[in-house]
């Protein structure tokens, strides 16, 4: 048989989980053509004013411009809802519980519930916040590549050892996960069925000591490959943005957006 | 385990930012420029390890494996923690900016805390000791970091008590599952590769 039909053969035998990509893809949108640095710093400061923001109306204005910013991005239906249901099982969750007191007792099991209002106006405040804040990072975050970001941070002036780890962090992420898809499926010619039993569990632990051990040995060949190229502490960046008159524009707007809803919340104005 | 933005209050975030800022200082310092793939690589093989979700019952539950990241990293934890929290908020927006403290440190804390408690005993010859340890390693890493989200969603408002509680009650089955599987990768590093755990490497 030849290879390709071994292949074929194989691939047809395993079901092959499809694996979602592990990257951004650059929004068509102008969101897409923003300086990531001006997004980082935006993105920051209103997430920042948004996790402090105490009253449902800032909250869900906060939600009203995020919605904003995602149409802007263009990002598509799919992958904006099915990241909003994901970011919304924790708040889900909080509906569940805020709106019941919980109080302690005399011993430590001795728990009491009563029904609370104020618990089911938090929920609210709070799943606004969230979904705010989610908006804004999925249409100016998830509108670049994670390399591009990476490298943004760099130019803010994170630390450079934590940016290089970051770069080879991401670098080998791709590669690591290839190398547990190549394993997991010759588990699965060999005809592992994972259920809830000690094998399972056990043949896991075990596939994730050897990635272990493959990492390690790998880490050792590509330092190597490092210091052949001169590597000595510093991680030369091959990305720099150019700063264009639109980026100026956006940080602008926003900062102004920012500051009008800052004033809003703390200059006493009562909201209920 | 995380909380996602929005939920915590102003004090609970920064106090989890200065934490998390100080664990990675010290984490950044334990690497040296050699070893900096190293640890890379390793957060890598974590964070693919964490996408992994084994079945438990009807349900399924993800690994995090905070646990064996202390054993082998030690204070470099934190980077390394980080780095797979940073990269989450990037890709899926799960969790954020502002909460990215509170959560590194609510990961990586336990794993330091694990690194001083088991890390030692994992060198013992013999079986037994190294085998309670590991899986003590794993389930501590796990209890703790449920019980630090539980305390920081309480001091962000006692209405939180009720969903802190329950955080750490649902998460009862992952502690006894992540014990379980850092034994097992604990013992077969022993065998394979003895010096990710500070042993003297093997002699052929």
């Amino acid at each position: 048989m030849s290879e390709a039909a071994s292949q074929a053969a194989a691939q047809a035998a395993v079901r092959v989980e499809p694996a979602p990509t592990l990257d951004n893809a650059l929004a068509v949108g102008p969101v897409g053509r923003l300086d990531p640095r001006a997004k980082l710093v935006v993105v920051f400061a209103y997430s920042l004013l948004m996790a402090l923001a105490y009253s449902p109306l800032m909250a869900a204005l906060g939600v009203l411009l995020g919605l904003g910013l995602v149409a802007w991005a263009r990002l598509g239906w799919k992958v904006f809802l099915s990241r909003l249901v994901a970011v919304n099982l924790f708040t889900a969750f909080l509906w569940l519980f805020l709106p019941w007191q919980l109080s302690l007792g005399q011993g430590a099991w001795d728990l009491s519930l009563a029904y609370n209002p104020d618990g089911l106006s938090l929920a609210l405040l709070v799943t606004l916040k969230a979904n705010a804040i989610f908006l804004a990072l999925l249409a100016l975050l998830g509108s670049s590549p994670v390399n591009d970001i990476f490298h943004a941070l760099a130019h803010l002036k994170v630390p450079s050892k934590l940016v290089t780890m970051f770069l080879l962090f991401y670098r080998y992420l791709h590669v690591m996960r290839q190398e547990y898809q190549r394993l997991r499926q010759a588990m699965q010619v060999r005809g592992f069925q994972p259920g809830s039993n000690l094998h399972t569990y056990k043949t896991y632990a075990q596939l994730t000591g050897i990635l272990l051990v493959r990492s390690l040995d790998r880490s050792e060949r590509v330092y190597q490959a490092m210091l052949c190229r001169g590597f000595g502490g510093t991680f030369w960046l091959l990305d720099h943005f150019s700063w264009r008159r639109a980026d100026t524009g956006f940080c602008l707007v926003s900062g102004l957006v920012l500051l009008v809803l800052a004033l809003l919340q703390w200059s006493g104005i009562s909201w209920n | 385990m995380h909380i996602s933005e929005g939920v915590l209050s102003g004090p609970v975030l920064a106090g989890g930012a200065v934490i998390s800022a100080a664990g990675l200082a010290l984490g950044l310092r334990s690497i040296d420029y050699d070893k900096l793939p190293r640890v890379a690589l390793l957060s890598a093989v974590f964070f693919v390890a964490s996408l992994i979700h084994l079945p438990v019952g009807p349900s399924s539950i993800h690994l995090v494996l905070n646990g064996l990241v202390g054993l082998i990293l030690g204070w470099a934890a934190f980077p390394a923690l980080f780095v797979g929290l940073v990269l989450q908020a990037v890709l899926f927006q799960f969790g954020g900016l502002t909460v990215l403290g509170v959560n590194t440190a609510t990961m990586a804390l336990p794993a330091v805390l694990g690194y001083y408690l088991f890390a030692p005993l994992l060198r013992r010859d013999g079986k037994t000791a190294p085998v309670v340890a590991a899986f003590a390693a794993g389930f501590c890493a796990i209890f703790f970091s449920a019980v630090l989200t539980g305390l920081s969603l309480y001091f962000s408002g006692e209405a939180f008590l009720g969903a802190a509680w329950a955080i750490v009650a649902a998460n009862f089955p992952g502690m006894i599952l992540e014990g379980l599987i850092t034994a097992v990768a604990v013992m077969f590093l022993r065998k394979v590769k003895p010096e990710l755990l500070g042993m003297r490497p093997r002699v052929e």
